[in-house]
């Protein structure tokens, strides 16, 4: 298992993904220059959060052209493990190895503070050791509203590919617990195959002891489980 | 032959645009209170050498689809002149 933390020009969320992978979770960890397009081995691919490109015509429309993406596309293609969070998210949706796309917040805000998930689909490579409880992990967005057509939302429904929703300090999915406007309360999603992963809040924000919130280690700890299971 | 391109890009219509909402909301402050129903997009403008208008047509409705346009979320429209 080697993880591969894809840089962009203006991404600003790899050195906490490299420094919980590999100083929390012991993990071979490298950084991919998003302009190389060798995948160096990494069976792991993790696109991080920030501003590619500025966020210019669309977030995450740009990055989905750099030269590494015309490798990460075939390694998700072939099975491989993707993750995107935050603007990685949105990189993965312009891409199309999610469905959908993040539109700007319904209140035109820039959301930077902590909200709660659930796990919706506990079985997936990402979320099989997140204990079924409301999961305290921050968002920090301008674009975060998921959408997508009636067809596609039944498709995810069905496939169990909505892996979490947001949701109040209970548990409870509700209206208020959206922080954003997002369809179905949709904080991430899977793609069919359930090696590709997206969401907008940062777990790697939240995997730190020093941080007094350890919630989003949950998903590295699934991640690590998930790869020892199909070596 | 060389050509210019001006393209809109608008959200889709049954999408809430809070840009387009959040200044309809501001007309009222400046007495304009009868503008209702304002959405914002984008205007590009490009320049293409190709051999015909179908061509470039082709070649700008290709550009639209792969990255100037996410058709999940907005449509667009051009037109298209000689230089």
């Amino acid at each position: 298992m080697k993880f591969g933390v894809v840089v962009f020009p203006g991404s600003n969320c790899d050195e906490d993904m490299v420094y919980v992978l590999r100083d929390i979770m012991k993990q071979e960890t490298i950084k991919l220059w998003h302009k190389n397009t060798d995948l160096e081995g990494c069976t792991h691919i993790i696109l991080p959060g920030g501003f590619s490109y500025g966020d210019y015509l669309r977030s995450g429309a740009i990055a989905r052209f750099s030269p590494i993406m015309n490798s990460v596309i075939p390694h998700a293609e072939n099975g491989g493990f993707v993750f995107g969070v935050c603007n990685g998210f949105q990189i993965l949706c312009e891409s199309g190895l999610l469905p959908g796309a993040l539109l700007h917040n319904a209140s035109r805000k820039f959301i930077c503070k902590n909200v709660y998930v659930k796990v919706d689909n506990m079985n997936t490579a990402l979320t099989n050791s997140v204990p079924q409880k409301a999961l305290k992990i921050p968002i920090a967005h301008g674009e975060g509203r998921y959408f997508a057509d009636s067809e596609t939302m039944a498709a995810l429904k069905k496939n169990n590919q909505i892996i979490f929703k947001y949701c109040n300090e209970q548990g409870d999915v509700t209206a208020e617990a959206n922080p954003n406007g997002t369809a179905d309360n949709i904080a991430g999603i899977c793609n069919a195959g359930k090696n590709v992963f997206g969401m907008m809040p940062h777990p790697e924000r939240a995997a730190d002891e020093l941080l007094s919130n350890t919630d989003g280690k949950f998903l590295f700890e699934s991640i690590l489980k998930s790869a020892l299971v199909h070596a | 032959m060389k050509y210019f391109a001006d393209i809109n890009v608008m959200p889709m219509k049954a999408l809430l645009d809070p840009q387009g909402k959040a200044v309809t909301g501001s007309m009222r402050n400046l007495g304009l209170a009868e503008i209702e129903n304002i959405r914002i997009g984008k205007h590009i403008t490009l320049e293409i050498e190709a051999p015909n208008k179908e061509i470039a047509t082709a070649k700008i409705d290709d550009a639209c689809k792969k990255l100037l346009c996410n058709q999940i979320m907005e449509f667009y429209e051009f037109e298209l002149r000689e230089a």
